[in-house]
């Protein structure tokens, strides 16, 4: 395979967000994820003749406070138009869409590659209703349909094609979906589907000013599928150019298991949507009230996190990132805020043992009974001497399985660090007393015996002597 | 702007509709007496004129995010043409 | 008299009073249809078993006394694009010909609400695409006044069956006059409420920002009944109009002084039947006579009515039709190849050929190149005709001219001749493209076939279009003239 150097990657994304209201768009359905096939339908989700649609009012409130969370300008007037497609999960042969008047337009978001941070441009935000479900059945001769994803509220982000890497594509979905989950908009779940994108991908020799043929990647269903199958794309369309071919303008599938894409010309025939407004729905007139209203729901987003952890708690760059990039990591950091001042060690738990834990094991913070009280209250018994850094590290296990609170483990396991004088000064002796070789390496000079002395002192006491005041006592007996 | 067979066909295929030679014949003949019959709109100057989608000046229709009981699955399936496992089934997708 | 030529207070009283019974009234609608349906074939299903079984559930409400609405018990007819719950609603095509619909549209709430009886489903032009009925895909209906004749469409079973004493009134829908142009087909009464007045939840769309359900009735009175019944906001239709109701009956006054028509003169120009004018003449000389006073008028748009209507509404109809994909509902074609394949039969068979040009059309219309040219171009002209009726409705209370230029035509007469069909329109696109309300009520007849006199309005104003429709009845015999069947 050649080598993607000579030419530069161009890549616009097209994010589609479900929206995770109650209530379909234009039907009372439910959106709730999982149900028996066909049980959340209705005449006006199905399709059936007649039927009309009336617009929720939260999903356009959503779409409103996204868009305004992705710096875009709100539009005055918006408007629903239908797009025409036969496809047999879209009951009504057209899909309710948003053409030239969306929510949101011209917005951006800056994301973070290699510690440089990039703007990246947002064409559009628009509204829109979701497909049903195909399964393929019958050895791929037939397929299945479930309507009950009909209906259900989309936003599709459309971005500039201001991305230039397969690392920024991932960090640019990344940053996308948490300031999704920090608007409370959406579950953006890809596994589930709430979260899904189409990439547009062509290259062009550098200095180039035009863009080269684009090729619409479609079907990576993770972060890593969004990368993966990007960066086959490169290879592929590079190989193409190298060989003095042209790249052919087409959608792709990404497969996942196979780490290609393959073309999915002649699956699907040249579009022709025939946009034009939806005379079943009326203008949306949207005033400056109404674009208050929703302006005043939305949270400190990410950005505005970050640069308050790093200015007021003085967390490095990176980690004010990682913990910011998922709300409820960052809102876990702030509970624990509240339990104690060490912002330091918050941060330091969280990005060791916390993350390795939940990354060791696939799971979210919320997947953990761990709450952010409990290691703020930890510290607080670390900073007091009450426990020692070793019992830490068992006081944490426990509180990942079990969700009980420091103090709690502590005094059910024992494990409080003791500090009383006479106590370790007992153990102190009677480690003296077993070790003559390490203490008479110390007296002759060799420093090294005491950690060894004071090793076998934790060990004595399983952990609990206060290592401080085990040091200081050993070195004034061995005086 | 006069309509050829092959518009036609091209039109049909958009449509889904699948038309005889006898068909494609006529509603070529038949549309182009239309659109030239239509043609005579651009004689009239619109350059400042809004196009009106709905007579009645109604905007932001919305509704409060409320469930509705949604169809017991027989009458969801009531008019399929075909189903299997309360789904609706069709061919493969496949040209 | 026959049953249903009395009036709906009489019967209403009758029934109260227990002189009559809604069995009686039920059973006389189909031995009535017994009777005539063979020569008129205005229904395309029946719902005789269930309408008995109202009947006396209703006959045994009156016995335990107590208040009625005016509707209650009378014998209705649907058109078969208004979905009926559990009744079949075909929209006279092929592909429908099998649906049962899961859930009633607005109106049908309505009726039932007030408890009058439906007695089946009427048929039409399939689709509502056409102005003779010529295009059901199952039979034609017959104008009652002569059976050699169309009784116009695309509601051309809901005016022949009330027309035909086969029902006491009717529902229809209109969407380029598809209510007005039968009603005067077939000599009747024929309202076409103001876009938005009349929840269009349930009416199988053919062109959305048009279509308007109505009431055909054998005299106006009637239909300011019926329209109470059906009128009114439907949070289920975001076009529906958030309005006051007004007592339409109270309107009813008979006192036309003081009233300031206007007569568009493209309404009786070229192409106008002189018997036609000769009867809109007459007619606006009993206003005349009645302390109103008429001037000519000019709605310069009218000539481009018809050009923008068939764009818009196509246009409109090519999407709206998209769903009879042979997935959920209707007849699938069988041993399709592929999807393509069961998508292009199904619709290919189940479609007749004013179905498939409009879809073409529209396709077209609204295709990658020719948007802007087309559909866009049509908005547009919609926009001036709409002002037309804005600067008429400025200076006048109502705008009157013939509801058709000519009386019914013979079936088959106009068959193959798509835009001549369509010029039929004249006097009734203009109005719809508006979304004005406007009524057709009997001024006369020629050579046996009735005339409609067209009364149109400002919007929301349907009680004065209604009070000028009664006050010209209750001076004129028009109206109480049947067909001899």
């Amino acid at each position: 395979m050649s080598e993607p150097n000579q030419y530069e990657t161009v890549v616009g994304l097209e994010v589609h967000v479900e929206l995770h209201t109650n209530s379909k768009i234009f039907c009372g359905c439910s959106t709730a994820f999982g149900a028996p096939p066909n049980t959340h339908t209705c005449p006006i989700c199905l399709g059936h003749p007649g039927v009309l649609p009336v617009l929720n009012r939260q999903a356009v409130d959503y779409a409103m406070k996204a868009a305004m969370a992705l710096n875009c300008q709100i539009a005055d007037i918006s408007k629903f138009d239908r797009k025409n497609y036969f496809y047999p999960d879209s009951p009504k042969a057209y899909q309710i869409s948003q053409f030239d008047q969306p929510i949101g337009e011209h917005g951006w978001i800056d994301i973070e590659v290699n510690g440089e941070t990039k703007r990246i441009g947002i064409t559009r935000l628009h509204l829109e209703e979701d497909a049903g479900k195909l399964t393929h059945v019958d050895g791929g001769y037939a397929s299945l349909v479930d309507f009950n994803r009909v209906g259900t509220p989309l936003i599709e982000i459309v971005s500039e094609p201001d991305i230039r890497t397969p690392e920024e594509a991932k960090a640019y979905l990344e940053k996308i979906k948490a300031i999704m989950q920090y608007c409370d908009v959406s579950d953006v779940k890809m596994e589930e589907g709430s979260l899904r994108c189409d990439a547009n991908i062509s290259l062009r020799p550098y200095g180039q000013k035009e863009f080269g043929t684009r090729a619409e990647l479609k079907n990576m269903n993770s972060f890593r599928g969004v990368q993966r199958g990007l960066e086959y794309e490169q290879f592929r369309q590079a190989e193409i150019l190298d060989g003095g071919g042209v790249v052919i303008q087409e959608t792709r599938r990404f497969d996942d298991a196979l780490g290609k894409s393959f073309s999915m010309r002649g699956k699907e025939e040249a579009h022709d949507y025939r946009y034009f407004p939806d005379p079943d729905l009326v203008q949306l007139h949207i005033s400056e009230e109404w674009k208050q209203s929703v302006r005043a729901t939305i949270p400190e987003l990410p950005d505005a996190r970050k640069a308050r952890y790093t200015s007021e708690y003085s967390l490095p760059s990176y980690d004010a990132d990682v913990i910011t990039s998922s709300k409820k990591l960052a809102d876990f950091f702030e509970e624990s805020l509240s339990y104690t001042k060490d912002a330091k060690a918050i941060s330091n738990w969280i990005m060791g043992d916390l993350l390795g834990y939940l990354n060791a094991n696939g799971q979210e913070i919320t997947d953990v009974k761990m709450t952010g009280q409990g290691l703020g209250e930890m510290i607080g018994l670390l900073e007091s001497g009450t426990i020692n850094g070793k019992i830490a590290k068992t006081v944490f296990k426990a509180m990942l399985e079990s969700g009980k609170l420091p103090q709690q483990i502590v005094e059910e396991q024992g494990l409080v660090q003791i500090s009383d004088e006479g106590a370790v000064l007992v153990i102190v002796d009677q480690i003296i007393e077993a070790n003559p070789q390490s203490v008479e390496d110390y007296r002759a000079g060799k420093d090294k015996a005491i950690g060894f002395l004071v090793g076998q002192i934790m060990k004595a006491s399983k952990g609990k002597a206060n290592p401080a005041l085990a040091n200081k006592l050993l070195i004034e007996r061995l005086k | 702007m006069s309509i050829t067979p092959k518009d036609v066909e091209h039109v049909a295929r958009l449509a889904r509709l699948d038309l005889s030679d006898s068909e494609k014949e006529q509603f070529t003949e038949q549309l182009n007496a239309i659109l030239k019959y239509a043609e005579k709109l651009n004689g009239l100057d619109t350059d400042h004129v809004a196009p009106t989608s709905h007579v009645l000046p109604i905007t932001n229709v919305m509704r409060a995010d409320e469930n509705r009981p949604s169809l017991p699955i027989e009458k969801v399936l009531l008019n399929a043409p075909d189903e299997e496992d309360g789904q609706f089934k069709v061919p493969a997708v496949l040209e | 008299m026959a049953l249903f030529d009395l009036r709906l207070q009489d019967v209403h009283n009758k029934l109260n009073n227990k002189e009559l019974s809604v069995s009686e009234l039920v059973s006389a609608s189909y031995a009535r249809i017994a009777e005539t349906e063979p020569a008129i074939k205005a229904f395309i299903t029946l719902n005789e078993e269930n309408a008995r079984l109202q009947a006396s559930e209703l006959d045994k409400q009156l016995q335990q006394g107590g208040e009625r609405g005016l509707l209650f018990g009378l014998p209705a007819g649907v058109k078969d694009n208004i979905v009926t719950e559990g009744l079949l609603t075909t929209c006279a095509s092929q592909f429908l010909s099998n649906y049962d619909p899961i859930y009633d549209a607005t109106v049908v709430r309505k009726l039932k609400a007030a408890q009058s009886v439906t007695i089946g489903k009427l048929n039409m032009d399939e689709f509502a695409m056409g102005g003779s009925n010529e295009n059901s895909s199952f039979y034609p209906t017959r104008n009652p006044w002569n059976t050699e004749y169309v009784p116009g469409g695309s509601s051309g079973g809901s005016a022949a069956s009330v027309a035909a004493g086969q029902v006491y009134f009717s529902l229809g829908s209109d969407t380029g006059g598809s209510i007005r142009q039968p009603a005067a087909y077939c000599g009747i009464v024929g309202l076409k409420p103001t876009y938005g007045l009349v929840s269009r939840f349930g009416l199988v769309a053919f062109a959305s920002s048009l279509d308007q359900i109505g009431p055909l009735t054998k005299n106006v009175e009637d239909s300011a009944y019926v329209l109470q019944a059906i009128a009114g906001y439907d949070a289920g239709d975001s076009t529906s109009a958030n309005v006051e109701i007004p007592d339409y009956t109270a309107a009813l006054t008979g006192d036309v002084k003081g009233l300031r028509i206007g007569v568009p003169k493209e309404y009786l120009g070229a192409g106008i039947d002189p018997r036609v004018k000769e009867a809109v003449l007459q007619a606006l000389a009993v206003y005349e006579s009645l302390g109103a006073t008429w001037e000519e008028v000019s709605l310069p748009h009218t000539e481009y009515a018809i050009a923008t209507y068939y764009l818009l509404a196509s246009s409109e109809a090519s999407s709206n039709l998209a769903r009879f994909d042979g997935v959920r509902y209707g007849v699938r074609a069988e041993n399709p190849e592929n999807l393509i394949d069961l998508y292009k039969k199904s619709r290919s068979e189940g479609f007749g050929a004013e179905v498939k040009r409009r879809i073409m059309l529209g396709t077209y219309a609204l295709s990658s190149g020719y948007y802007d040219a087309y559909y866009l171009k049509a908005q547009k002209v919609r926009t001036l005709i709409k002002q037309d009726f804005d600067q008429v409705f400025d200076q006048y209370d109502l705008i009157i001219g013939p509801t058709a230029p000519t009386p019914a035509f013979r079936i088959g007469e106009q068959v193959g001749d798509p835009l001549t069909m369509y010029l039929n329109d004249i006097c009734t696109i203009p109005v719809s493209l508006a979304g004005v309300p406007a009524i057709s009520v009997p001024c006369g007849t020629a050579d046996g076939l009735p005339i409609g006199l067209q009364i149109i309005g400002k919007a929301f104003d349907e009680s004065t279009v209604l009070r000028a429709a009664h006050a010209f009845e209750q001076h004129t015999e028009h109206h109480k003239q049947r067909p001899q069947l």
